[in-house]
């Protein structure tokens, strides 16, 4: 199904869409005036990227540096090629444990590796432990956002969810209550577990240490009271010192949600008396995405959300019509890279507008790897730019001179468009409400008259 | 060949040029710290109080369960002696010391040297943390400087109760971990 297909089925309950756009505006606010408050916030920016840059260009020698230390530290480390792998690894364990229910704190990673229906089919339990993916585990869905994995859905739905699931009293939409019920529901499970798996935010490879980010306590919870801690990393989490992450702690909450810092940082360096911490590598495709050169910079990502929360398509079509683990303008230049085919509509769910790419903590240029995709995709698939979704758009895709333009005619429209254009029929993603304030400068301006600058 | 080597093999083949690794500048502000820390709990939904007020509300609440590792104040401790971190799921308070904290975001730096248990600042149902009034940083990159040195297995930074805004955005503290967290600074 074609992203804008998808997208027409969450723009159906017309209210829901509409709350959906604002809230996720709102956190963009928020994170606005979050890095407002941090006069270098411009030049962490450029630190951070340019310490993944340096990351990317010596990968083998880190992971390396990082293995080393880890292994020292008493981590045992693992390396796993793709999803497979990783995920036979996280079985082997749980079975040398004898482990039928398991723990587990937010992690991209193992959605994407689809770990949950794999252990699920080899006996084991799995139960996720952030309330927004409890949530959303309840439902059988995957999460429609990477920080806010259950922002599609309202307090009704929950409510009604929990009656079923947690017995709550029926109709109380308290969120405070609700909370409380799933703290009692889930703290017997922490009681309980014997392992816990947890991501990863950032490995250390000066230390051999890593660190993982919550704001509910629930990966802690999880791994201080097992005996077992699984910890799953893709490769690019690396950085090189531990000083960067003064760099990356200060840009990545305030990306986020608008937070000056998570309420919990936990730096794993060993495991407690008695216990084992395993952490697996992963690649998983990464080394691919490292191959090619347009598209390298993705690998960047800290996975913070904020180029979701501003994006006009994001906010008006919902994660789910992407159809992939990480949606939004990131997932759409990440997703391609795996299935091309699969993913090939996700390159053109952009406006191009260039605020995600703006708000990008790492600097990635995201619009213009969009672009690129969709030349690639043209380029594999001539008839593609023809069909009848993209005909309104193809005269725009086909010349890189008039994708300059249209960003920034995007830019200028935006601000005066006339209702009748923007709730026209044909704009699925204009159906629900007035656009968002268009973003002052696009990256590629920005970058043209910085470099004029400097010039 | 291992998963191990072939991972290595294929990103060797790329032959990337290495760029150079950034230095970090010290961004040094001159804002007042302890202010500045303050303002920062209190946006984390924590409290910052004074020893006095602590310790009412200690006697006042009638508390059964507490557990005091602090080296900096005195509060009696109502459990003789913990084998293993479950026996703590009716904890009422835990009062530990913290190394410092940072005036950016309220951050306070806490490692094993200061709790027996990892779970303990997790697991109780409030959470006093003490710390040496000139011990606060300006940002995190102090913050990492000054621990450069240290050898922990497990560091934490905690800058807040336990929270969650995953119900429609609603922002509810006390989530899995503590539902409250008091700073007293001496
Ligand atoms: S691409 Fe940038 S803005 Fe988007 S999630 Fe990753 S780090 Fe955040």
């Amino acid at each position: 199904m074609s992203h804008s297909i998808a997208s027409t089925d969450f723009l159906k309950n017309e209210e829901h869409a509409k709350w959906h756009d604002e809230t996720l505006w709102m956190i963009r606010e928020k994170r606005d005036l979050a890095s407002q408050k941090v006069p270098e916030w411009e030049n962490l920016r450029t630190l951070a990227s340019s310490i993944k840059e340096h990351v990317l260009s010596n990968l083998d020698h880190l992971l390396l540096e990082f293995e080393a230390n880890a292994t020292k530290n008493g981590i045992q480390v693992h390396w796993a090629k793709d999803a497979q792998e990783h995920n036979q690894f996280v079985l082997d364990i749980l079975k040398k444990q004898s482990c039928a229910q398991v723990v587990k704190s937010k992690s991209i990673l193992t959605e994407e590796c689809h770990l949950n229906p794999f252990l699920e089919k080899n006996g084991i339990e799995v139960i996720d432990t952030d309330l927004g993916e409890r949530i959303v585990q309840f439902l059988h869905q995957p999460p429609s956002h990477i920080v806010l994995p259950a922002i599609h859905l309202k307090k009704r739905d929950i409510s009604e969810l929990f009656h079923q699931k947690l017995q709550t009293e029926k109709g109380n939409e308290d969120p405070y209550y609700l909370t409380q019920a799933a703290r009692n529901h889930l703290r017997e499970k922490f009681l309980k577990a014997k392992v816990a798996i947890t991501g990863v935010n950032f490995g250390i490879a000066e230390t051999g240490e890593f660190v993982v980010c919550t704001n509910e306590g629930n990966a802690d919870m999880g791994v201080h009271l097992a005996d077992v801690h699984i910890a799953c990393m893709g490769i690019e989490k690396l950085i090189p010192r531990r000083n960067d992450l003064g760099v990356f702690l200060r840009l990545l909450a305030r990306s986020a949600t608008g937070q000056a810092i998570t309420n919990y940082t936990s730096h794993f360096r060993g495991p407690e008396k008695g216990k084992q911490i395993h952490l697996i590598l992963v690649d998983n495709g990464r080394t691919e995405q490292l191959g090619r050169e347009k598209f390298r910079n993705s690998l960047k990502c800290i996975r913070c959300g904020a180029c979701m929360n501003t994006c006009p398509i994001y906010r008006r079509s919902g994660g789910f019509s992407y159809q992939s683990t990480v949606p939004g303008p990131i997932g759409s230049i990440l997703s391609p890279g795996l299935d091309l085919k699969k993913y090939s509509s996700l390159p053109f769910a952009s406006t191009l507008c260039g605020s995600c790419t703006d708000v990008c903590p790492v600097k990635i240029n995201i619009h213009e790897q969009l672009y690129e995709w969709r030349q690639e995709i043209t380029k594999a698939n001539p008839n593609y730019a023809e069909s009848l979704s993209m005909k309104l758009a193809s005269g725009i895709f086909k010349s890189p001179l008039a994708y300059r333009i249209s960003g920034f005619l995007m830019r200028k429209l935006i601000i005066n468009l006339p209702d009748s254009l923007l709730y026209n029929p044909w704009n699925v993603w204009g159906k629900g409400r007035k656009l968002p304030k268009a973003p002052q400068e696009s990256f590629r301006n920005w970058y043209l008259n910085h470099r004029k600058d400097e010039q | 060949m291992s998963s191990k080597q072939e991972i290595l093999e294929k990103i060797r083949h790329l032959r990337l040029d290495q760029t150079e690794l950034p230095t970090i500048p010290e961004f040094k502000n001159s804002l007042n710290t302890e202010e500045e820390f303050k303002a920062s709990i209190e946006a984390n939904k924590g409290e910052v109080i004074s020893q006095e007020k602590l310790m009412s509300w200690i006697s006042e609440s009638g508390f059964q369960n507490t557990l005091s590792f602090s080296q900096l104040i005195n509060v009696n401790t109502s459990y003789t002696k913990i084998e293993d971190a479950h026996e703590l799921d009716q904890l009422q308070v835990a009062i530990i010391d913290g190394q410092f904290g940072v005036g950016e975001n309220g951050a306070i730096w806490i490692t094993n040297d200061q709790v027996p248990f990892r779970a303990i600042p997790f697991i109780t149902e409030h959470l006093v943390i003490v710390i040496p009034k000139n011990e606060i940083v300006p940002t995190m990159h102090q913050a990492y400087i000054k621990t450069s040195n240290q050898t922990y297995s497990f560091g934490l930074f905690i800058a807040g109760p336990s929270k969650t805004a995953d119900i429609e955005q609603s922002l509810v503290i006390g989530a899995h971990g503590a539902k409250s967290l008091r700073v007293v600074l001496v």
